[in-house]
């Protein structure tokens, strides 16, 4: 939970009083975790480009990167709010799964290629998403069950029923509107897919920082029962964070669908622990109250700029996972220390610069 | 002139136990009255039931002399009284304007307003001169307040109550984790808070606080009021002997209603 010094160990307040400096919109963006770590992602870049040059440096690597987030984008969106309100939601993967295979259904009883079809289809899953966001939602706010439990548990649920609906077997009935939208269409020089992951990024940033929506999302992840006394409506909203957090995993079916071209029931098992990954190394913290949608986005490309960095300069991919896990503790305990000093009144340092100090 | 807020034989049990029992308790307008007694004595469930937070069995509350029925918390808001909780119900990672505004936040006009988007300056703005009207130790509007002191954390949720109460405060035990510049600086925000005219009701176990600053001392025992003293003239001994029931002051409390 919130961590708060108690009042009668705080420093006298004379001597705390912010100094000017500590109030300049420079210095509060340098001491924002998700800074840091775009730092730590400008370092992989620059590493990646020193070793592989243009191959690595190319207009076509840096699509396919983008490619290959844009679904875990518009579900990170859904997985900060979750968080910044200390909660959690494990059941986006199988979420996800369940909406394409409504939608693919559905589309497949129609029939048809056209956009009339996919409209069909992505209001299909748009409604099985928002259904499954707001039993989350529901369970979590009015059931008082943990909400590690309740998504655990639609984890199961949707990816069963899934199964159970299609007998196990991908429905690969995509009508061609939806995998020409992912193949052919540019916008604004950006492929299809990542400009609407962008289109979601930036409302969801927008709704997060600047609205009283998001202002009740970090009021209610710093101190819900402050947030109860003071009138907001914690249950409706935490209700409505899951149900948006549902909703984005039924518009990223969509994507994967129009990104695939099939239902992807068994490629959705660690999408969860991936997002969730993302937030974290992105400065959300998991026990609320503070985080940034950027700081998700960055944390997304580390990941799958690794990735594309080692296969291009020939190191097995699979030392992804390796970097992946060592970047996500890292980042925390960097997070953490600094948020700790912070705490203290001191004027938070780099925790990595004292723990190189410290070795010299 | 009828008290500000009046109780008048408040009752509530909860099971065998009877958290108030005939409960009275009053406060005129621009007055600091403390409220005190022994842990289980029924200060907090008396400040719950004046402030819509729990309802009573029996007994009636008259607010500028006119019955009124308290169900919620907002509408006690909407009457002019706050209250300023022991742990304060800040969020600790939210700026001190976010936090003076949570959930009363100021919106911007027209279609930006209705979707949501909140008017930071104004809010800011207004935030500042509620923190200079107070003369109070905080600097920083934009530092989270979980990186503040005690006395600055006191400070900003006594500010946020006082902005939004225009008739009463209550203040739950606001000395009781600080040390002793904080505990003088709230002390002195009580008496502002009082001279703007708005009553404050300070419940404290510290009694050379209760002397200080408040103007009656209303003692209560057992759920019940035993004795209400002006605190000029009181000693300590008095209020202890009369939250331990060793004095007993009965008879001086049937006559204080018209004072």
């Amino acid at each position: 939970m919130s961590v708060i010094t108690p009042p009668g160990q705080a420093p006298d307040q004379q001597v705390v009083a912010d100094p000017p400096a500590g109030d300049s919109y420079l210095r509060r963006v340098a001491n924002l975790q998700s800074v840091w770590i775009l730092g730590v992602l400008l370092v992989i870049v620059a590493a990646f480009s020193i070793a592989a040059g243009g191959r690595f440096l190319s207009t076509s690597n840096f699509s396919l990167i983008s490619q290959n987030i844009a679904v875990w984008a518009v579900l990170g969106v859904g997985m900060t709010f979750v968080i910044v309100t200390s909660g959690i939601d494990l059941s986006i993967g199988s979420v996800l799964v369940f909406s394409s295979v409504i939608a693919a259904k559905v589309m497949a009883a129609v029939g048809g290629d056209g956009w009339g079809v996919a409209g069909l289809g992505i209001l299909a899953a748009l409604v099985a998403g928002i259904a499954w966001g707001l039993l989350n939602g529901f369970l979590v706010a009015k059931a008082k069950i943990p909400a590690l439990i309740v998504t655990l548990g639609s984890l199961s649920v949707a990816l069963g029923l899934a199964q159970v609906i299609t007998g196990g077997i991908d429905i690969r009935a995509v009508p061609g509107a939806l995998t020409d939208f992912n193949t052919y269409i540019k916008i604004l020089g950006i492929p299809a897919l990542p400009f609407t992951a962008l289109i979601v990024v930036i409302i969801g940033g927008i709704v997060l920082h600047k609205t009283r929506f998001g202002r009740y999302t970090y009021a209610i992840g710093s101190n819900e029962l402050g947030a109860r006394r003071v009138g907001i409506n914690v249950d409706r909203h935490l209700i409505l964070i899951y149900g948006l957090s549902g909703t984005l995993a039924g518009l990223g079916a969509i994507l994967a669908l129009a990104q695939f071209g099939t239902t992807t029931i068994a490629g959705q098992s660690l999408t969860n622990l991936n997002v969730i990954a993302a937030v974290v190394i992105g400065g959300t913290s998991i026990f609320g109250g503070q985080g940034s949608i950027f700081g998700t986005v960055v944390g997304l490309f580390i990941p799958a700029v690794l990735q594309a960095g080692f296969v291009i300069i020939g190191v097995e991919a699979f030392w992804q996972g390796v970097a992946v896990g060592t970047v996500l503790v890292a980042a925390v305990y960097v997070d953490q220390s600094r948020r700790a000093a912070a705490l203290r009144g001191a004027s938070a340092p780099n925790p990595l610069l004292a723990m190189l100090k410290l070795k010299k | 002139m009828p008290p500000l807020l009046e109780a008048r034989g408040l009752s509530r049990s909860f099971g065998h136990v009877r958290a108030l029992d005939n409960a009275s308790f009053d406060i005129n307008a621009g007055e600091v009255v403390a409220l005190i007694g022994d842990n289980g004595a029924g200060k907090s469930t008396m400040v719950k039931a004046l402030t819509g937070n729990l309802p009573v069995d029996s007994g009636e509350v008259l607010f500028d002399g006119e019955q009124v029925t308290i169900t919620t918390p907002h509408q006690a808001s909407e009457m002019g009284m706050e209250v300023v909780y022991q742990d304060l119900a800040l969020a600790p990672h939210l700026n001190p304007v976010q936090n003076m505004f949570l959930g009363r936040e100021v919106s911007r006009k027209g279609l930006l307003g209705v979707l949501g988007f909140m008017d930071e300056k104004t809010m800011r703005a207004r935030a500042e001169a509620g923190f200079r009207e107070l003369g109070g130790t905080v600097r920083s509007l934009t530092a989270q307040v979980g990186a503040m002191s005690g006395g600055q954390r006191q400070q900003i949720a006594i500010v946020r109550a006082i902005t939004w109460a225009n008739r009463i405060v209550f203040l739950d035990e606001p000395t009781a984790a600080l040390g002793v510049v904080q505990t003088k600086n709230v002390l002195d925000t009580i008496k502002r808070v009082r001279d703007k005219g708005i009553a404050v009701v300070l419940i404290s176990h510290s009694m050379p606080h209760v002397l200080e600053v408040a103007e009656r001392v209303q003692v209560m025992r057992l759920g019940t009021r035993v004795a209400t003293l002006p605190a000029k003239g009181t000693t300590v001994e008095q209020l202890v002997g009369a939250m331990t029931g060793a004095l007993d002051f009965s008879n001086a409390d049937s006559k204080e209603g018209a004072a």
